[in-house]
């Protein structure tokens, strides 16, 4: 099974540990996977500025890009939603770079759910001990269904103890863009996220996207939190956690 | 009322700091989100409920016009008189018509969201007419001299402390502190304008073709009263209103009530039909039905006519979390939130609302618990894609914009430069890994730190990974 990988460009520049995790996570569990050179962005920030043409050159791009995989794999909820759910709205025509993207849109999962709804995994490769809370992200959640899935493979795992937070499911502020154009709108909502976490009792908050991650964790270390870890599920699901933050 | 919508990003940034309007905030939480989760539970199937509210809706918008005359007739047949305004000024035009003919000196109104649309009050004064609100909350904001800060809970923004002393000052009493004194006090100063206005002024929920009524749905027992004790009333409310027969106003009734306060219905549903008859001994002796356009029927058949069936039960804004951090006033208009987000555009024009749209991380809640399923978040980007086409973003923004799509369909110097950022990133983060501070990236790091990047990107280190 021809598997590609998108990893995002978040995960290329900010944090290659998740790419790794997913890749791990697929060859464990005997996927071909593909992972092109040349891939880079989904569109979605020129998507939500309200830039259609310039996402529409990008869908077409990822199309030829990952023509020849069975399935399109991508370690974020947001991302795998810009392809899945609304790429398809950018093309109205029949035209074949359309139906390359509307093929592409069908084919494409967010990681979790793919290791649990197309994979059907019953172990993973990864080993963490501790207590976990579990944010689920926006888009995962709402566009793709992503709810159960990262809960069930963090359940495989006999060391980890999920401790459900109070609104896991309310935005933790992060939205792209918005993170920068309303910064202090963002921090009070990530600090309504982490006051959650801290009340949850977990001492690690885990998520399926790095925007997410980055705006939780860039607002507990600035509130002198260092010590709550701050994963991809994707990390712990293969047992490479990146770094420890050092305190 | 003027649209200060532009002014969204200061006006957010004092409320967050504002620890009272804060902590009234607060308590959407348990008081709106937990009661409409609690309420929809108790209903037998909420998502076929939905749907069908949807349809009702989406049905009405197809043939729109044909409802409204259908409506038009069966009113007009049972007495009333039926105003078509296009404007907000032609709504207050009207009134004063109406006020003027009848020698009204004071006019008594239930709550009316259009109303503010027109910013009515301000005009019935300027023409000699007495106004007095009866739905506590908009009361209490005409005492304040402030606008609704919620479409459904006006005065959302006040702690009861706030009215406390405001109704000791106002009313030149001793300062109660309770909330059944306060609104005793309220009811005691209220009841004989009741019975002395001359006319009194409602919204409309619902406009019901077949029987030409006009449904109200409401709390506090003023609407009846406002809308039974005057001998002219005027009832005010959008085009979109119209729903086709009484069996569909009462599946939406089934929802709107549910989704705004949690509650199963509302204490009062009120289906108002013509003028009073000789054998009655309640209702006015004219009853006036205004339906404003004021840029509604613009929106038909384009990509934001689901927006038209809304039915202003404010759960939109209520799980929102942008509206739970900021509140309404920042939005600068009538109408706060996700749906106020895309309806002040559409009134005030694109320009003079650039922040709102923008307003948003698109994170679906609102979409979520909308009653009528309308797509907020796609309708936002739709008017961020409006703003982009006729070139209404801030320079820094396109030119931000242009690099990263040049780059980003340029693979190598997109990996050139993600190299490039990875290096410095990394550098600057230093031992602690974290940036406290970036250029251009203000608004981040501002109350953030950024993690900082691994010193090599992904696709680097997989290529030197990879036996070729």
């Amino acid at each position: 099974m021809r598997t590609g990988l998108f990893v995002t460009c978040l995960v290329d520049l900010m944090r290659p540990s998740i790419g790794f995790a997913a890749l791990k996570l697929l060859e464990t569990a005997a996927c071909e996977v593909i992972v092109p050179d040349t891939q880079t962005c989904c569109g979605q920030p020129s998507y939500n500025a309200g830039d259609y043409a310039a996402a529409r050159e990008l869908a077409i791009k990822l199309a030829l890009e990952f023509a020849d995989c069975d399935y399109v794999v991508v370690p974020s909820g947001s991302c795998a939603a810009m392809i899945r759910i609304h790429y398809p709205t950018l093309f109205s025509d029949d035209s074949e770079p359309a139906r390359r993207v509307r093929a592409l849109a069908a084919r494409t999962h967010e990681l979790t759910d793919f290791l649990v709804n197309v994979l059907k995994l019953q172990t993973v490769p990864g080993r963490y001990q501790g207590r976990l809370s579990y944010h689920d992200s926006c888009s995962g959640l709402r566009e793709l269904g992503v709810k159960q899935q990262p809960r069930a493979l963090l359940a495989m795992l006999p060391e980890v103890e999920i401790k459900e937070m109070q609104q896991c499911e309310t935005c933790c502020g992060f939205g792209g863009t918005f993170a920068v154009k309303f910064g202090d709108i963002s921090t009070h909502m990530a600090d309504n996220k982490c006051r959650n976490i801290h009340a949850s009792g977990a001492n690690a908050v885990v998520a399926g996207d790095l925007g997410c991650l980055l705006n939780i964790e860039g607002r507990l270390r600035r509130i002198g939190d260092a010590a709550t870890r701050v994963l991809h599920v994707a990390e712990v699901l293969a047992g490479e956690q990146g770094e420890v933050p050092c305190k | 009322m003027q649209v200060t919508a532009l002014r969204f990003k200061r006006k957010a940034k004092q409320n967050l700091r504002n620890a009272r309007l804060q902590s009234a905030l607060g308590k959407i939480q348990v008081r709106f989100v937990q009661a409409r989760a609690d309420a929809i539970a108790d209903l037998d199937d909420f998502a076929a409920v939905r749907q069908r509210a949807t349809d009702i809706r989406e049905g009405v918008l197809g043939n729109l016009d044909a409802w409204l005359e259908r409506f038009e007739q069966e009113a007009t047949r049972r007495g009333a008189v039926v105003h078509w305004a296009d404007t907000a000024a032609d709504v207050n035009r009207i009134v004063i018509e109406i006020a003027l003919a009848n020698q009204v000196k004071k006019a008594i109104k239930s709550k009316s969201m259009v109303s503010e649309e027109c910013a009515l009050n301000d005009a019935l004064e300027a023409a000699g007419v007495q106004v007095v609100e009866t739905d506590l909350g908009e009361y209490i904001l005409q005492l304040a001299h402030e606008a609704p800060s919620h479409i459904v809970a006006p005065v959302l923004h006040k702690t009861k402390d706030e009215v406390s002393d405001l109704f000791a000052e106002k009313h030149a009493l001793p300062r109660k502190t309770g909330i059944a004194e306060l609104c005793r006090e309220a009811r005691d100063i209220l009841r004989p304008h009741f019975v002395s206005a001359d006319m009194g002024i409602s919204g409309g929920n619902f406009l019901i073709a077949e029987t030409g009524s006009v449904l109200l749905v409401t709390n506090e027992g003023n609407g009846r009263m406002t809308t039974t004790l005057p001998r002219v009333h005027v009832a005010i409310t959008g085009i979109e209103k119209v729903v086709p027969t009484l069996e569909d106003a009462t599946t939406l009734v089934r929802i709107l009530p549910r989704s705004a306060t949690g509650q199963d219905i509302t204490n009062y549903v009120s289906v108002l039909t013509g003028v009073k008859r000789p054998d009655e001994s309640d209702g006015p002796e004219q009853f006036h039905i205004i339906l404003l356009d004021n840029g509604r029927s613009a929106m038909l058949g384009t990509e934001l006519q689901s927006m038209l069936r809304c039915i202003r039960c404010g759960a939109c804004m209520n799980h929102c979390p942008v509206y739970q951090s900021v509140g309404g006033h920042a939005y600068g208009w009538v109408y706060p939130g996700p749906m106020g987000s895309i309806l002040t555009p559409l009134y005030a024009g694109l320009a003079n609302t650039l922040p709102l749209p923008n307003a948003s991380t698109l994170c679906g809640a609102c979409a979520e618990v909308c009653p009528v399923s309308i797509p907020l978040p796609d309708l936002l980007r739709e008017l961020r894609h409006r703003q982009s086409d006729q070139n209404l973003r801030p320079w820094r923004e396109r030119l931000g914009l242009r690099v990263w799509m040049w780059l980003t369909l340029r693979p190598l110097w997109f990996a050139r430069a993600t190299a490039f950022a990875s290096r410095v990133g990394h550098a600057l983060g230093g031992a602690k890994r974290r940036l406290r501070w970036l250029p251009g990236a203000g608004g981040w790091t501002h109350g953030r730190d950024l993690p900082a990047p691994a010193g090599k990107t992904f696709r680097a280190l997989y290529r030197a990974r990879k036996p070729q």
